[in-house]
């Protein structure tokens, strides 16, 4: 006790100035949620990444060098880009104008909780109603020659524009109601201002919201991206698996459930995790180059 | 060197109405407003002021009604095409844009020549005093600068009506005097119309060449600070001029302009404002006015509290029926001493129960 009070003496004592850095009692709270992230995430992650270095074949970079050299493997980086990049640009560019319109809407609740619904029912049961709605007997087709767009029917399934659609149908709504947070976000009062200093809407959006919702929509792209860089069931189910649609995450499955090649499996799924990484960040340092700040109007 | 519309002689609302769903916020405003004057919309809240200055700005379209300037019809028009310049409450800067792009905003929308520009931004920037803050964002501001910021992006394309909704409330006391000098003092270089939302009536006495008085939605009266301050129209007018003791009455007779009003049993003489139909008459008085006489007229009150003003003493006394009266007095008073209060006849109002 003595070194407390003489630290008192000589000014703030330890625990005072661990306050002033924000960290007390309080802060012990925070470690239930290091451990899960340790335990959850950082572990598992260490774990992978130590055991794509271990191939079958003893050499260190074995895997790697077996994946970039064979076009069937490291061409589905491509083949998953090719997906995942127009899906996500697609929901976004159709979300924004949406979210435009729902913003100036009262009853917004009842159209969210409608759009919260595909995400909880999951891309597999979106593939299943796929197959049926779009299969030969399905609607669409029935539907289409019914009316005479068609004569015979056409095939949207097993292929590239089947795992299109299906990711749009469950990518939308999280893009949507991300983008909706953003766009509400904005100070109504400040497209007010730019109306009453004689900028019509068009140059309203250009010059006031948009640069406000840049940063908001690069963090939106991001993670609609991510999800849709780790597509699976539905590149399986509505898709073509063996060529169009052969994903990078289908090369991590069958590398782990069809070789048993853990290694291997842990080396793809290091290589698309580092290809998510680059694209986000490439994405986030463009975003640096916008204004970040508050996009209400200034302090009062 | 005017950039929009062409200038006006007079911006006419005739019969505005905005109903919201199924509350009428402004129910037929009739208002002509000279070219170079300064309108003051004085009002409590919710008697819709700033409604009438968003149907003005075309935020928000009127329900029935026409807004002219001169014979131009405007209420038509989107508020770009207008060319109002506005100050907003909470001044609604560009957070993205430094302090010169958002004054210069509205000049880049109209298309000014980027010299131009420049050279009428760096103006507006010294009418306003900020030159040394031209490159910041508007959140690098103290919140006094932003209002000056709002200010000059408004002012900076011209316009020929500029619309103020409360740019003072945000802002301490101090800095609202000041600002409120400042505001006069633009008004007066530019010799631009501007018409100012207050609800606070020291504003708009200082401020206004006229004042438009608001309540529930249509106009109580319309005059120069002066008359308001003098002869308000109608109680809720008095109420707002501070005219603080309102005295209920019985009319006993006329004497040439001065209505004899019997208070509880004394009869004191004021003007009469609005006509009664019946014998119930409120009196409205201003504390100041109302003094102990020192003689055996007047109204007979106990004293409540005396504060200590600088000048003199402000007093609360209670009638025998129990209404309290504010007064002041020159010298101070015991707490529970019986006084008489009077006050000239000139300085009583006898507002009627007609409405």
């Amino acid at each position: 006790m003595s070194a407390v009070l003489e630290s008192r003496a000589a000014g703030p004592t330890l625990r005072q100035k661990l306050a002033a850095r924000g960290i007390d009692g309080a802060t012990l709270l925070v470690l239930p949620c290091v451990a899960l992230i340790l335990g959850l995430f950082i572990y598992p992650f260490l774990y992978g990444l130590m055991l794509s270095f271990e191939p079958k074949d003893g050499s260190l970079f074995g895997n790697y060098a077996r994946f970039f050299s064979d076009p069937f493997l490291y061409g589905t980086i491509f083949k998953t880009l090719r997906l995942a990049f127009p899906v996500t640009l697609l929901n976004l560019l159709i979300a924004i104008p949406i979210a435009f319109r729902v913003r100036l809407m009262r009853r917004q609740r009842l159209l969210t909780t409608l759009l919260v619904l595909p995400i909880t029912l999951g891309t597999v049961l979106v593939a299943e109603g796929m197959l049926f709605y779009f299969g030969p007997q399905g609607w669409f087709n029935r539907a289409m020659m019914a009316v005479g767009l068609l004569s015979t029917p056409i095939s949207v399934l097993n292929g590239y524009w089947g795992v299109f659609i299906s990711l749009v149908l469950t990518g939308f709504p999280f893009t949507f109601l991300l983008t909706l947070s953003y766009v509400t976000g904005i100070d109504p009062s400040l497209e007010n201002a730019a109306a009453t200093l004689g900028a019509g809407p068009a140059a309203r959006f250009r010059e006031v919201f948009l640069p406000l919702l840049v940063p908001g929509l690069a963090i939106t792209f991001c993670l609609s991206f991510v999800q849709a860089y780790s597509v699976l069931p539905s590149a399986v189910l509505v898709g073509d698996p063996a060529n169009a649609t052969r994903v990078i995450s289908i090369a991590a499955y069958q590398a782990a459930f069809e070789e048993y090649d853990y290694s291997m499996a842990s080396a793809i799924a290091m290589i698309m995790g580092a290809v998510q990484l680059l694209v986000v960040v490439a994405v986030l340092g463009c975003r640096s180059l916008f204004y970040r700040g508050p996009a209400a109007g200034a302090k009062g | 060197m005017t950039v929009g519309p062409a200038t006006f002689k007079q911006l006419h609302l005739q019969g505005v109405r905005r109903e919201f769903d199924a509350f009428t916020a402004l129910k037929g405003l009739d208002l002509t407003i000279e070219r170079g004057e300064f309108i003051a919309l004085l009002g409590p809240s919710g008697c819709g002021k700033t409604t009438a200055l968003n149907c003005i700005a075309g935020l928000l379209p009127v329900s029935a009604g026409r807004i002219m300037l001169d014979d131009r019809r405007v209420d038509v028009l989107r508020p770009e095409e207008r060319g109002f310049g506005m100050v907003f409450q909470n001044y609604a800067l560009f957070p993205h844009m430094t302090v010169r792009k958002n004054i210069g905003f509205g000049l880049r929308m109209r298309g000014v020549p980027k010299p131009e520009l420049e050279k009428r931004v760096d103006a507006a920037l010294a009418a306003v005093r900020l030159e040394s803050q031209a490159e910041k964002l508007p959140g690098q501001l103290s919140g006094g600068q932003q209002q000056r910021v709002a200010i000059a992006r408004a002012i900076v394309v011209e316009p020929p009506l500029v619309l103020m909704d409360e740019p003072l409330s945000n802002l301490d006391a101090k800095l609202r005097l000041e600002m409120r000098q400042e505001i006069r003092r633009i008004h007066q270089s530019l010799g631009s119309t501007t018409i100012y939302v207050t609800h606070d009536q020291e504003e708009a006495l200082s401020l206004a060449d006229r004042i438009v008085v608001l309540r529930d939605g249509a106009i109580r009266q319309v005059g120069t600070p002066a008359e308001l301050y003098a002869l308000p129209a109608h109680l809720d007018v008095a109420d707002f001029m501070g005219f603080r003791n309102r005295v209920n009455g019985e009319l006993v007779g006329m004497e040439g302009e001065d209505a004899l009003l019997n208070i509880e049993g004394t009869v004191i003489r004021g003007r009469m404002r609005a006509a009664s139909a019946s014998k119930a008459a409120v009196a409205a008085i201003r504390p100041d006015d109302l003094e102990p006489t020192g003689t055996d007229s007047g109204i007979p009150v106990r004293v409540e509290a005396v504060e200590y003003r600088g000048r003199g003493f402000h007093g609360v006394g209670v009638t025998a029926s129990g209404t309290e009266l504010h007064f002041a007095s020159p010298h101070p008073l015991q707490r529970g001493a019986a006084v008489r209060l009077g006050a000239d006849a000139g300085r009583v109002l006898v507002f009627g129960d007609a409405r």
